[in-house]
């Protein structure tokens, strides 16, 4: 493992010298019921090898019967991308030899794919960012292997590995981006928010759960680094499996780092893969691409070529559900907010959680308070993403109305927050069970009242001087006397009455 | 019961199917003839890899007692029958003819093994080929060397020789074969029997270990045109399993058979092939093998049949074609064996890792032929190589495609002899590659087209079957039944008897 030893170059002084180009190489396990080429079911979880036949298995004798359900699943991305759907289309070998890939060969698409030419537009900073994509195809997945024994988990230094076949065969789409030059300091968020824009569409699609912590939808980043102002692109390097939509960010982030590190000192980048540490967030060497398997792609024999005809391709496209740029528009209006704020809603991964917020009985404008604030802040801080946090909408709504209704306050928000978080059940159960609703004029409060006047004579002084702002300090006192739970304007009234006498 | 157990062995599948029918004889008196056969004899033919012995008269007994309780049974029931050993069939061992699958029990069988079984057929046994189907005379089984029956030292022809030598020997009414370059047809020839390649596409390849897949077919191997188009009707037709399977009803097969045998070929236009055998392309060619081939087609002309003769200049680069594609795909078809989930794994002591695990199970568990071709193909399909090779090979195809196109726009099928040359003796061609691939040179065009194609005996050569090749266009594969059902039938007639019936029991058999 090199990451450690790596060295590198701050992020801003990367920019003063280099351009980056990124690419995107994302997978996409489909939702069908059952695999691309046999009849296996694709259930997430079950005991292994469990889910395969003598097809999904690669037995001697047996063959491939392409799935319709994901074809149509394809070129349903396809159209969602602006991709020209192609009238001819082959599945073709990719040869190597892997345990987890039980054919010695992957069958998948090469120069005739099902889509191509498309585009994915995402915006970052208020800048529109367009992302070309140069062809979307279908292939199946492999099996997963289990090293068992070693330290790294990677088969080398391994006693043992185990495969479960249960994967081996689930229909995945990749799409392909063209590089993407020009993104300057913002390629880790362009990155991200094209990640976070197609995972919308694909979701909005239904084809798929698009689960990132599941590895339903998986992504290779591309990344080189030219000298500012060269028109030749550097060697790119290929970091593998970046699992998490943070993850692909402080992917390009890292690489672009190092990189600079690299070239800074004289050296090279070699062509090859590499691999993407969540720990550390860094990235280390894995295969050299310069003594890379020649895959000996050639058209699959055992399957008729697709030849989807065009009337079907335009009911596909009509039948198209509402794509996430389209509902953004619709929301901004209906919510009357800014592009710029819809921008970091949709980056933050926020948009329909807001949404379904919203539809829980909460106005936009808290919804998007909580999630962009607190939750993200969370979410930030646990290295996860929102959506995986344990609250639901309907809970952050019920939170927002107990505020609105008085019965918390936003410090005694956060501390529900906590509690719901903490799996302690919906925000009301928290505020019960916790004792954390706003005290009235209650006895217990008077007496923390009066306790702070008699505590501070030489404030009450200054107050009576005149200097009536200095009874802040004292609703601090009560605040804190009362853990949080008193309404700091009705302190403030109080504190007055009894010294102002007013 | 109207025979003896040796009438039993050398009636033909018509003629069982009538005495099973009938109740002149049981299934298990069938079964058990062959199986008395097959002990007696096959020691010294080396036809079957595995026999199925108790399990095929347990599955007889099993057709009479439903016969007994007066069920419905189908016209094949009781009819024992081979399988070459690349047909899967779940829990009998099935090897390929390769170390590589030694042991192997498959957990499933192929849709013609199935079609096969339900139509009340009783499996006898594996039978012998050349390892993965690669070859022409049976020589490069990992297993045992298959002899013929016309004469022991000599090849049995390939890759189904087991098949041909196990029908002609009488150790099998018929049996599956399958063909890639001409494995069904040349060693039908071979052996004096009827052999028939089917259009690609009409014939379920589910569950056939693969060769090479666009090239695979399946087809039946028997004695008499007759039966072959009866098996073929059997395992014919759409299987969702196999997708590149052709979704339209099958020709009527036996019906064009009978229709042949009638003797009647007016009309019928007969393409003779020039560069198979013709004048300027006899090099290579026996003399009796072009005579033969030249009588063949004076019988058909003196049936009604008008005979031209026919250009197609592609062929020649057919066997070119063929030594990239088959290979090119076989390389990939074979890389799933490497030990890891079934057959054989070598050199897993826990000293050595994946990767020379893998490498010692396919040093030592593929022959020379396998490893030979595995090569070529991978060679053939590196990136730098492709167009070249396999690309070029493809545009070959549609070249021999369309060669074939022209001719049937004037003719209804084209006929050649089915090899250059008669059986060859054992061990003379196996190590000169180039000389044992020669003996498909015929039948390569109609297998790169996708094309029906039978060899119907046309008489002996120095005391040696040869076959007559008639090819039909893509899904008339009626054709080729008909035009072989007249030669056999007219020949038949002349000759007072079949041909194979020149064939007598070896001394020692029952
Ligand atoms: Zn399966």
């Amino acid at each position: 493992m090199t990451s450690t030893a790596d060295r590198l170059v701050e992020f801003d002084d990367v920019l003063t010298r280099y351009e980056p180009v990124i690419g995107l190489e994302t997978h996409v396990e489909l939702g069908t019921a059952s695999k691309m080429f046999c009849g296996c079911a694709t259930t997430f979880g079950a005991e292994p090898n469990t889910h395969t036949c003598p097809v999904c298995l690669g037995m001697p004798g047996s063959l491939p019967v392409a799935n319709a359900a994901a074809v149509e699943a394809t070129i349903k991305i396809g159209l969602a991308l602006g991709c020209r759907i192609a009238n001819w289309s082959r599945f073709a070998r990719k040869n190597y030899f892997y345990p987890d890939i039980p054919k010695g060969f992957q069958t998948s698409q090469y120069d005739e794919p099902l889509c191509v030419a498309g585009h994915l537009d995402v915006e970052v900073d208020g800048t529109t960012h367009r992302v070309e994509i140069e062809r979307v195809h279908l292939e199946e997945d492999t099996g997963k292997n289990l090293h068992v024994g070693g330290a790294t988990g990677r088969i080398h230094g391994a006693d043992h590995s185990l495969i479960d076949f249960n994967r081996a065969g689930i229909p995945l789409v990749e799409i392909v981006t063209r590089p993407v030059p020009g993104a300057g300091r913002l390629a880790p968020e362009v990155a991200r928010a094209y990640v976070t824009e197609l995972r919308e569409i694909v979701q909005a699609l239904g084809v798929s759960d698009v689960r990132m912590e599941q590895g339903s939808l998986r992504c290779d980043v591309n990344i080189s680094l030219n000298p500012v102002g060269d028109l030749e692109w550097g060697t790119r390097t290929e970091t593998k499996n970046v699992n998490s939509l943070r993850s692909v960010e402080r992917a390009v982030r890292f690489e672009m780092r190092r990189q600079a590190a690299v070239l800074d000192g004289g050296g090279r980048i070699v062509q090859e893969t590499r691999h993407f540490h969540e720990d550390t967030g860094s990235t280390s060497s894995g295969r050299s691409k310069e003594e890379a398997t020649d895959y000996r792609y050639f058209p699959e024999p055992d399957l008729v070529p697709l030849a989807p005809d065009a009337e079907w391709i335009e009911k596909l496209r009509a039948e198209l559900p509402e794509l996430p740029a389209a509902r953004r528009t619709r929301l901004q209006q209906e919510w009357g907010i800014s592009g710029t704020e819809m921008t970091w809603l949709a980056n933050a991964g926020a948009l329909g959680l807001v949404e379904q917020t919203v539809a829980a009985g909460a106005t936009p404008g808290d919804a998007r308070k909580w999630w962009l604030g607190d939750l993200a802040r969370r979410a930030n801080e646990a290295g996860t993403e929102l959506a995986e946090l344990s609250i639901t909408p309907a809970q952050v709504a019920e939170l927002v109305r107990l505020v609105n209704e008085g019965t918390i306050n936003d410090g005694l928000a956060r501390q529900v927050l906590d509690g719901v978080l903490a799996g302690q059940g919906d925000p009301a159960q928290v505020v019960e069970a916790q004792g954390l609703a706003v005290m009235g004029e209650s006895d217990e409060l008077v007496a923390a009242v009066e306790a702070a006047i008699a505590g501070a004579p030489d404030v009450i002084a200054k107050v009576k001087a005149g200097k009536v702002q200095a009874l802040g300090a004292l609703v601090g006192a009560v605040m804190k006397t009362t853990r949080g739970k008193a309404d700091a304007p009705t302190v403030k009234r109080m504190l007055e009455e009894r010294v102002l006498g007013s | 019961m109207t025979g003896t157990s040796s009438d039993l062995t050398r009636a033909d599948v018509a003629e069982l199917s009538r005495l099973l029918g009938s109740g002149e004889v049981s299934a298990v008196e069938v079964t058990r003839a062959h199986l008395d056969r097959i002990a007696a004899d096959d020691g010294r033919l080396g036809a079957y890899l595995h026999v199925e012995d108790d399990a095929a008269l347990a599955a007889a007994a099993a057709v009479d007692q439903a016969r007994a309780t007066g069920a419905e049974l189908g016209p094949l029931a009781g009819v024992p029958l081979a399988l070459k050993d690349l047909v899967v069939t779940e829990g009998v061992p099935t090897t390929s003819g390769s170390k590589i699958l030694e042991g192997w029990r498959p957990p499933y069988s192929a849709t013609v093994a199935t079609r096969l079984a339900e139509a009340g057929t009783v499996l006898l046994g594996k039978t012998n080929m050349d390892e993965f189907a690669m070859g022409s005379s049976t020589e490069n089984s990992a297993y045992q060397v298959t002899r013929n029956p016309w004469d022991a030292e000599r090849i049995p022809g390939g890759s189904s020789g087991g098949s041909s030598a196990a029908v002609a020997g009488h150790l099998a009414p018929w049996s599956i074969g399958t063909d890639t370059g001409g494995s069904i047809r040349q060693p039908a020839a071979l052996t004096g029997l009827v052999g028939h390649k089917p259009t690609y596409g009409s014939v379920s390849r589910y569950g056939l270990i693969a060769f090479s897949s666009s090239l695979d077919q399946a087809g039946p191997m028997a004695r008499t045109v007759l039966d072959a188009a009866v098996m073929h009707e059997v395992i014919g037709g759409h299987d969702p399993r196999d997708s590149t399977s052709i979704d339209t009803p099958l020709a009527r097969l036996a019906d064009a058979a009978r229709e042949g045998a009638a003797g009647d070929l007016r009309g019928v236009r007969v393409g003779v092939v020039r560069e198979l055998g013709g004048e300027g392309h006899a090099e290579g060619y026996e003399p009796g093998v072009l005579a033969r081939t030249r009588e063949a087609i004076e019988v058909l002309a003196g049936l009604g049949a008008e005979v031209t003769e026919v250009s197609c200049p592609s062929f020649d680069l057919a066997l070119p074609a063929y030594y990239l594609i088959a290979p090119s795909e076989a390389s990939s078809n074979l890389a799933r064996y490497e030990g890891v989930r079934f057959g054989l794994r070598a050199g897993d002591d826990g000293s050595r890792d994946l990767d020379e695990v893998m490498a010692i199970t396919r040093e030592q568990g593929f022959g020379p032929e396998v490893k030979r071709r595995i090569i070529l193909g991978t060679y053939a399909l590196s990136s730098g190589y492709y167009e070249a090779y396999y690309g070029q090979a493809q545009k070959v195809r549609t070249l021999i495609t369309r060669d074939f196109s022209a001719a049937f726009a004037g003719v209804d099928v084209l006929v050649s002899p089915t090899t250059p040359t008669v059986a060859f003796p054992i061990g003379t061609r196996v190590d000169d590659p180039i000389s044992m691939y020669a003996a498909d040179l015929c039948t390569l065009p109609a297998s790169l087209a996708g094309l029906p194609a039978i060899s119907v005996p046309s008489g002996l050569s120095e005391g040696l079957p040869v076959g007559l090749q008639v090819m039909a266009p893509a899904l008339a594969d009626d054709r080729c039944y008909r035009v072989a059902a007249a030669l056999e039938a007219a020949q038949d007639a002349a000759r007072g008897h079949r041909l194979l019936d020149e064939l007598g029991t070896p001394a020692g058999a029952a």
